[in-house]
């Protein structure tokens, strides 16, 4: 099992990463012909670093959309943050201090990823116009994030792990010192779900997190009149055709 | 071709349909005929091998345009934008939804394009679809039922616009052969004779100096409307509606009226006669740069120093967001002015000098509203300031009419509706769809026809001004409510030398008014 969970890591890392880092590349290289941000927008780069700012930490059109989906998607997106955060201490050693200071919200943010999620489930299921639009991607998405929250939460408060050696497991992945990893079902599900995560992410629309930056409807200056705006492509277009 | 259909009714707001899967299925616009399509350069009719060249020019253009890569990658169908279609609130139809517009090239894309949906065993996880026949049929049916109007895009966490999504299906469509007829017919008018109505040049000299003459028995001044003057300062580019038809040719006096007081030297072009730049529409960069060049060609021919865009939506949109890097750079006109300039600005900025004068009182018998066309309020500016497109339209009509009320907050500005006739929907083949989109505008304006006596609604769009000429008879309200916010100005303005009311009243009545005061 450990065998197996090791070269599990090690691969949805690389996949994760390299994948990523694929898309990343792809988005950047693609150019945007035209100046299409969506207006009002700001005139200047640093109101576009502050719009862009607000759609990350804040989820501002959203919010402009539907309050119950920014709602409950905060509430996930959020609790997910500093379940992360949390997490680190699994993975440092000394554990860094601020990590150790989010421990107590941490504990509880489990339980507000559990609600966020199973809101956005209910409407998934309960809205006529989200049902509509939900494939099986869709729903398997939340219910694999379900799992790994709920498989979580149950070693907090149903049925404790190793949490020792878990993480000499976890730090010998890291300094290829490799360590046995306990042999707890709920763990081995708990971990299994997120290397799947991981493997999926740069497949599936989770690429929404990277997305987002290369929004050129968000990311642009309004500034086309002030200053020209051409894609290669377009300069080489204009090049042989006049 | 109106066929049957049931005029919605309206409510105090726009509700939430039901869904009503297909309810929209069967609208179907005219198809662009061989000569049409040839004449832009697309194939005469549906290709051979129609599924590899659409497959492939879907390759194309993921490779050249950011938006359409992020955006079909980046939907996570949490359902934000699917209450905020114009098509959708009007009929139902889920496929009208934005998300599932999307879709309808999104899950071809997976198909196509990433890993998942290329591998038999996942292909139904992420709803990725091959091209049938079906599909295409869809394509073309409900990417002509979008009008590119972005109010989605204003309400999607990641800012996907639908408008990229629909103007790449329709470039993929037009170059397999299934292009539509009413943009690319029009299109080929401009290329062939410098307008979409396909006005000549004597035709236009004709009209224009019967405007000349009708303003001088109106008011008794000599206002000019020059045409191909070289030399002249500025040119003038603006929808040939406004030579055409009311009420978009009151607007044009307006303008001429504005530049006549500013003492202004003006012209139109022939060549350029045409401000809408409708290959938008179609999605076809090369198009759009075709015909942006025109202007460019005016502007070098006449000699002029600025370019001042007249009352259009998507014209402004393509002007102000996109000319600069179609047809710049703009180098030799005057760099003391932005380059284009919106009619609305160069008013405004008169109104704000004090050069120029009104009697408000002359628009006393209406009380006016205002129609955010959706490509000004969600795709440019006006002004130095974010939200200028939104402040200085209100801003002359407040400054021409002593009555002005906005409609309700979440119908105007960045979330305002389209009028349902956008996007190259403007055309009698698709009236169902024109009256059922544009129910949420009708609604929001039957509201303060109610409340608050509004009596007229203005706007800055020659493609809202015709269709809700058109609609609004349907809703029951007057096809003659639809007004063009230089029209306002045109009937307070007051030039040098000229006849007003108040002088005939002075002269009847001068001891009356004397003993008033």
């Amino acid at each position: 099992m450990t065998a197996l969970f090791t070269i599990l890591f090690y691969a949805a890392t690389a996949i994760l990463a390299v994948g990523l880092a694929f898309k990343v590349v792809q988005y950047a290289r693609t150019p945007a012909p035209l100046k299409i941000p969506t207006t009002p927008a700001p005139v200047t780069t640093g109101g576009v670093v502050l719009r862009m700012a607000r759609e990350v930490i804040l989820f501002e059109s959203l919010f402009k959309s539907n309050k119950w989906i920014w709602l409950f998607g905060y509430m996930f997106h959020g609790a997910l943050l500093l379940a992360m955060m949390r997490h680190l201490r699994y993975f440092t050693h000394p554990v860094w201090e601020w990590v150790a200071l989010v421990q107590p919200f941490g504990m509880y943010a489990g339980f507000a990823m559990l609600a966020g999620l199973g809101a956005l489930w209910f409407r998934r299921i309960f809205v006529q116009r989200i049902r509509y639009i939900s494939g099986p991607s869709d729903h398997l998405m939340l219910i694999l994030l379900l799992g790994i929250t709920g498989s979580g939460l149950a070693m907090t408060y149903v049925a404790r792990t190793d949490i020792v050696a878990l993480k000499q497991f976890m730090l010998g992945l890291i300094r290829f010192d490799w360590q046995p990893m306990p042999s707890d079902p709920i763990l081995m599900a708990h971990l299994g779900m997120v290397i799947a995560l991981m493997i999926i992410f740069p497949f599936s629309k989770l690429l929404h997190a990277p997305g987002l930056f290369f929004s050129p409807t968000r990311n642009q200056v309004d500034n086309a009149r002030e200053k020209r705006h051409l894609a290669p492509w377009a300069a080489k277009l204009e090049a042989g055709g006049e | 071709m109106a066929g049957d259909y049931k005029v919605p009714e309206l409510g105090e707001y726009a509700e939430i349909p039901p869904l009503c899967p297909g309810a929209m299925s069967q609208s179907h616009p005219f198809e662009a005929s061989p000569e049409h399509q040839k004449a832009l350069g697309f194939p005469g009719e549906l290709v051979e091998d129609w599924h590899d060249k659409a497959i492939g020019r879907l390759g194309e253009l993921l490779d050249k345009t950011r938006s359409l890569r992020v955006y079909l990658d980046s939907c996570v169908r949490c359902g934000a934008c699917t209450d905020k279609c114009h098509y959708f609130l009007g009929t139902g139809d889920p496929k009208n939804m934005p998300v599932a517009r999307q879709d309808l090239l999104r899950k071809v894309y997976r198909r196509h394009f990433t890993p998942l949906g290329k591998f038999p065993l996942t292909r139904w996880l992420v709803g990725a679809e091959d091209l049938t026949e079906e599909v295409l049929d869809d394509w073309y049916s409900y990417f002509h039922q979008c009008s590119q109007c972005r109010r989605c895009s204003v309400y999607c966490p990641y800012g996907i616009d639908t408008a990229e999504i629909s103007m790449a299906a329709r470039d993929i469509m037009d170059h397999i052969g299934k292009g539509q007829k009413y943009c690319n017919e029009i299109i080929g008018k401009v290329h062939a004779i410098g307008n979409n109505l396909g006005l000549p040049g004597p035709a236009l000299e004709n009209t224009l100096e019967g405007l000349e003459e009708d303003i001088e028995d109106d008011i008794g001044v000599k206002v000019r409307l020059p045409l191909d003057e070289k030399g002249a300062d500025i040119l003038l580019v603006t929808p040939s509606a406004d030579f055409f038809a009311e009420p978009h040719v009151d607007g044009l006096i307006g303008y001429a009226k504005v530049f006549h007081q500013a003492g202004a030297s003006w012209t139109i072009s022939t060549y350029a006669s045409e401000a809408a730049n409708f290959a938008m529409f179609i999605g076809s960069y090369e198009q759009m740069r075709e015909v942006a060049l025109r202007i460019r060609k005016a502007a070098i021919d006449l000699g002029v120093k600025r370019i001042v865009f007249g009352e259009c939506g998507h014209a402004w949109r393509v002007a102000y967001s996109f000319l600069n890097t179609l047809a710049g750079p703009w180098d030799f006109l005057d760099p003391n002015y932005p380059v284009p300039q919106h009619i609305c600005e160069y008013t405004w900025d008169l109104i704000e000098k004090g050069q120029l004068k009104f009697d408000k009182s002359a628009n006393d018998h209406m009380t006016l509203t205002f129609h955010d066309s959706c490509n000004v309020a969600r795709a440019t500016r006006m002004g130095d300031k974010p939200g200028g497109q939104f402040e200085i339209p209100r801003n002359i009509i407040k400054a021409v009419c002593n009555n002005f009320v906005d409609m309700a907050e979440d119908t105007i500005r960045e979330g305002t509706y389209c009028c349902g006739g956008g996007g190259g929907l403007l055309t009698d083949d698709l009236m169902e769809l024109r009256v059922k989109g544009s129910k949420p505008r009708m609604e929001a304006l039957t509201q303060v026809i109610k409340n608050d006596g509004v009596t007229h609604m203005a706007a800055i769009c020659a493609i809202c001004k015709s269709q809700f000429a058109k609609v609004m008879p349907e809703y029951g309200i007057g096809m003659d409510k639809i007004v063009s916010v230089h029209q306002l100005v045109s009937n307070a303005i007051i030039l040098d030398g000229q006849e007003t009311d108040e002088d005939e009243d002075n002269a009847d009545a001068e001891p009356a008014s004397q003993m008033e005061e």
